[in-house]
């Protein structure tokens, strides 16, 4: 399954002419143009690379065609995915330890297993995905039988749960099709807190379920009730309705309403402010002496506004729970991708893969290049190096040789290396990183909601109108103020406020996930509000954090043939030279013999003559003179935080280079916006100053407001000095993407983790921002602006309906009837206000062309 | 008008009944994927029975 340069060769050199006239051929499995040298003139099938010719052949095989018809019958956006190249294949799934983590064994002999999938996007992956069963026996053999009882996929998870039989079929061959297919899995992480969290959905469901019947129940005997106020009603009947009503009301308020009983005396307990301490007012005074009243014979019941109460309450906050829980799911998630195994090597000298929990100290392992260090530890053999972004920030791959220490997470390119593993898990670096994070969780500043704040004074000044009222009508009768007062408590239960508050930051929620922001609390919008300090990291998440050949000087001819010698090599800078390619159609796809790679750079014979790309060092090596044409320009890059990479040609230089992290495309009109917003903005980074200052100058900083050289622990406390700035006003938001920033996201008021983030960046952020770039940052503020600005609309809103309610209550005018007339509406108006209204005009513009809904 | 005793019981013992089947629905996980089902019906499925496949090969 891997691209094969070769095949194409043919093809081009004799059917090139042909080809030329149809350019724009698309792949058949992918929809994706097809290159020039791959087209086969008369085909009825044409393939961009091999990876989507052996799916195609496998769908077909199967006889799945469907999925072709099912797929632009959806008319989807995405395409299929090409399959990737996979050299170490799934084999360490079929290890014991493996199935220790990740496989329950079910009943009858059967297994489980949770996938995440890469690639799923639409009904007819569903399809095709579920169609599991007979493309493994087809890819298995028939003798394998029924090795897959089923497969079952969550779209919006993009998880597969397959079961199948360990005595048939094995877990590796199940992996291997589904990667075939272009879905790569990967076992799914954090399935167990999704499943206690499913269970609490669950639990909210059913109250709400007994909630709404019994206040829809409660609602048709109080109707008989209020007929009877005008046509008469026997006091028998009456009295029936009554006791009926306060049974089932008092289910009501003790069974689904006991959610808010618990709240308000917790918010008691902490002494902090809750939107439940008036609810529970409310229902508290109102069930109370409903109950007395009936037991009694006489008085008001308000049951039936009390149990639409519980009712709708809960409706709202189910609501918000849920969109929280979808985002934090699609994070947690999206931890499975990053890989769990590695190849350890036995005393004997052989590589076994196994998961990366099962590896010890002194363990022997073996990296490829490419992959991600598992452990601390030291290099036994092997040149390479080592890309340390993530832990560190700096964006230049290091050199290692025998001897010196690699750390876990960092990433190895350019050659394969054996290192001894010293330290594993929370001992690594990593580790220790991550127990700063715990520290960091530890002194975030507790936020108390706005709604929370307002029904801390909400609650003060409604006992104190109650109390002056019992004392204004306690003149005219004991009886008569306690019937004035309670109602006056029920009528003040800020219901509007309960609902709307959860309910607008549910739609904000849902409409960031739209737009690829990924919004875990509530809290993070009402941060997003107020301009404070923004502190970014750098790369990653302003740069790309990708190589990338950003000038080249000299013979531009070459290109393609330096694209050509370095397509093998899976080094960053050797990857920037390959992709530099901007036309497909002068792609050489030639098979140049005679590749020597070297620590840094390659030689190669080729056609048109011999050509060494790489360093200074290698120039010397292969007695290349370097003129001082050449070497001014190579030291003004190296000043400028790039690499210099020369292109000799037959012994003499013909090009230059310079390669480095770009910028990602939309960081600086994100942060001149940021900027405009009124952001004190401030780039940190653990790369070295002058790269950050250079940086910093390309996204309009000054350089006062970029730093280098910051560690870890640096920027915790550089977040923590921002909390405690006394000037300071609004929020401290922290932007950043590895683990050397996640102590600092989870500190500050709002964490935003980029895309392509680290596993515990995207634990301790609040916000996730799925797609690359700067642009999302400045969606996700315009979008809290507005959820935020609709917010403080229908906290005046419900705030004025309440005024009016407590005034009529005050004068003695509130009865059963116009409560329960008055609460519905005053939730229906608010609702209507929460989710129709407000459509936010001005992020409409900038990315709804391209995602309508 | 005496028949309430006995209509409003029944009434509420419905309305029970069906309170319990939407209890069922929840504790079975029927509300756990509301997006997936959705468009699993939309397929004319001929094979999605694994005991059909076997009889076929």
């Amino acid at each position: 399954m891997s691209m094969n340069p070769a095949i194409s060769a043919g093809h081009k050199a004799d059917k090139a002419g042909e080809a030329a006239t149809r350019l724009d051929v698309s792949c058949t499995h992918c929809d994706l143009p097809v290159p020039r040298g791959l087209i086969e003139p008369g085909a009825d099938t044409q393939f961009c690379c091999a990876g989507c010719r052996g799916a195609y052949e496998v769908i077909r095989g199967c006889g799945l065609d469907d999925y072709y018809r099912l797929r632009d019958a959806a008319a989807v956006d995405t395409n299929a995915r090409t399959p990737d190249r996979l050299p170490s294949g799934f084999t360490s799934y079929d290890t014991e330890s493996f199935h220790k983590l990740h496989v329950q064994p079910l009943t009858s002999g059967l297994c489980a297993v949770d996938f995440r999938l890469e690639g799923v996007h639409c009904a007819a992956c569903v399809w095709l995905i579920e169609k599991l069963p007979r493309i493994v026996r087809a890819a298995a053999g028939s003798d394998a039988g029924q090795g897959v009882v089923e497969a079952r996929l969550s779209m919006r998870q993009a998880v597969v749960r397959v079961v199948w039989d360990p005595t048939r079929v094995k877990l590796s061959t199940i992996a291997q099709a589904l990667n075939t297919l272009g879905y790569r899995p990967h076992p799914a992480k954090g399935l167990s807190k999704q499943a206690l969290r499913r269970k609490e959905e669950r639990k909210q469901l059913m109250n709400i379920g007994l909630a709404g019947a019994l206040a829809g129940n409660i609602m048709l005997l109080a109707i008989a009730q209020y007929a009877g106020l005008w046509g008469g009603i026997e006091r028998q009947y009456d009295q029936y309705f009554r006791w009926l009503g306060a049974g089932l009301g008092a289910i009501a308020l003790l069974g689904p309403g006991r959610v808010f009983f618990r709240g308000a005396l917790s918010a008691l307990r902490a002494r902090s402010p809750h939107l439940d301490l008036p609810i529970a007012l409310a229902l508290g005074v109102g069930g109370l002496a409903g109950v007395v009243n009936v037991v009694l014979g006489r008085g008001d019941i308000y049951f039936d506004s009390l149990a639409v109460l519980v009712f709708l309450l809960l409706v709202g906050r189910y609501i918000q729970f849920r969109q929280q829980r979808m985002a934090d799911d699609a994070v947690s998630l999206m931890a499975s991708l990053t890989p769990g195994d590695c190849q350890r090597l036995t005393p004997e000298g052989e590589t076994e893969t196994v998961p990366i929990e099962a590896l010890m100290a002194d363990d022997r392992v073996k990296v490829a290049p490419g992959a991600i260090i598992p452990a601390d530890g030291e290099v036994l053999s092997g040149e390479a190096a080592v890309i340390s972004a993530m832990l560190t920030g700096e964006s230049a791959p290091q050199p290692v040789s025998r001897g010196e220490a690699v750390y876990a997470g960092t990433q190895v390119v350019g050659h394969t290396i054996v290192m001894q593993v010293k330290t594993v898990g929370e001992q690594t670096r990593v580790g220790r990183l991550m127990s700063l994070v715990e520290s960091g969780i530890a002194s975030k500043p507790a936020v108390v909601q706005r709604a929370d704040r307002i029904a801390g004074w909400f609650v003060i000044a409604v006992s104190l109108i109650a109390l002056a009222v019992f004392c204004a009508w306690s003149s005219v009768g004991v009886g008569v103020a306690v019937d004035h007062t309670v109602a006056l408590l029920i009528v003040a239960c800020p219901c509007a406020l309960g609902l709307a508050t959860p309910l607008t930051i549910a739609v904000a929620i849902g409409r960031a996930a739209r737009r690829d922001i990924l919004i875990k609390s509530a809290t993070a919008l009402e941060h997003a509000v107020a301009a404070g300090h923004l502190i970014l990291d750098k790369t990653g998440t302003i740069t790309t954090g990708q190589m990338r050949v950003l000038a080249w000087e000299g013979d531009a001819s070459l290109k393609p043939w330096v694209a050509r010698i370095e397509a093998d090599s899976n080094h960053p800078i050797a990857v920037a030279l390959a992709n530099d390619q901007t036309d497909t159609a002068d792609s050489i796809s030639i098979d140049v013999e005679h590749i020597t790679h070297h620590r840094d750079g390659v030689v190669a014979d080729t056609p048109i003559g011999r050509l060494c790309v790489g360093s200074a060092a290698l120039m010397q090596r292969e007695g290349v003179m370097l003129p001082e044409r050449w070497a001014t320009p190579a030291s003004q890059a190296e000043d400028a935080g790039h690499t210099p990479i020369f292109i000799a040609h037959d012994g003499h230089i013909a090009a230059l280079a310079r390669v480095g992290d770009g910028l990602h495309p939309d960081a600086e009109s994100a942060i001149k916006q940021a900027i405009q917003l009124g952001w004190r903005t401030k780039i940190v980074s653990g790369d070295r100053p002058a790269i950050a200052r250079r940086v910093g100058a390309a996204v309009g900083l000054a350089p006062e407001q970029t730093l280098g050289d910051v560690t870890p622990e640096d920027k915790l406390a550089l977040v923590r000095a921002a909390q405690q700035d006394a000037n300071q006003k609004g929020p401290v938001v922290m932007v950043g993407d590895g683990v050397n920033d996640a102590a600092a996201l989870a500190a500050a008021d709002l964490g935003i983790a980029v895309s392509a983030g680290a596993e515990c960046s995207l634990t301790a952020a609040d916000v996730y921002l799925a797609r690359p770039g700067l642009a999302s940052l400045i969606e996700l503020f315009t979008l809290s602006r507005h959820a935020m600005r609709t917010v403080k609309r229908n906290l005046a809103l419900s705030l004025g309906y309440n005024a009016i309610a407590i005034a009529l209550a005050a004068a003695g005018l509130i009865t059963p009837l116009l409560a329960a007339i008055l609460m519905p509406i005053s939730s229906a108006l608010v609702l209507t206000l929460a989710v129709g209204v407000n459509r936010p005009r001005a992020i409409s513009h900038a990315s709804d062309t391209e995602n309508q809904d | 008008m005496a028949v309430l005793y006995i209509v409003i019981p029944i009434a509420l013992v419905l309305a029970g009944a069906g309170l319990a089947a939407f209890l069922w629905a929840v504790r079975k996980g029927q509300f756990d994927d509301l997006d997936t089902p959705a468009v699993r019906m939309l397929f004319d499925d001929d094979d999605s029975k694994p005991d059909q496949n076997n009889d076929q090969s």
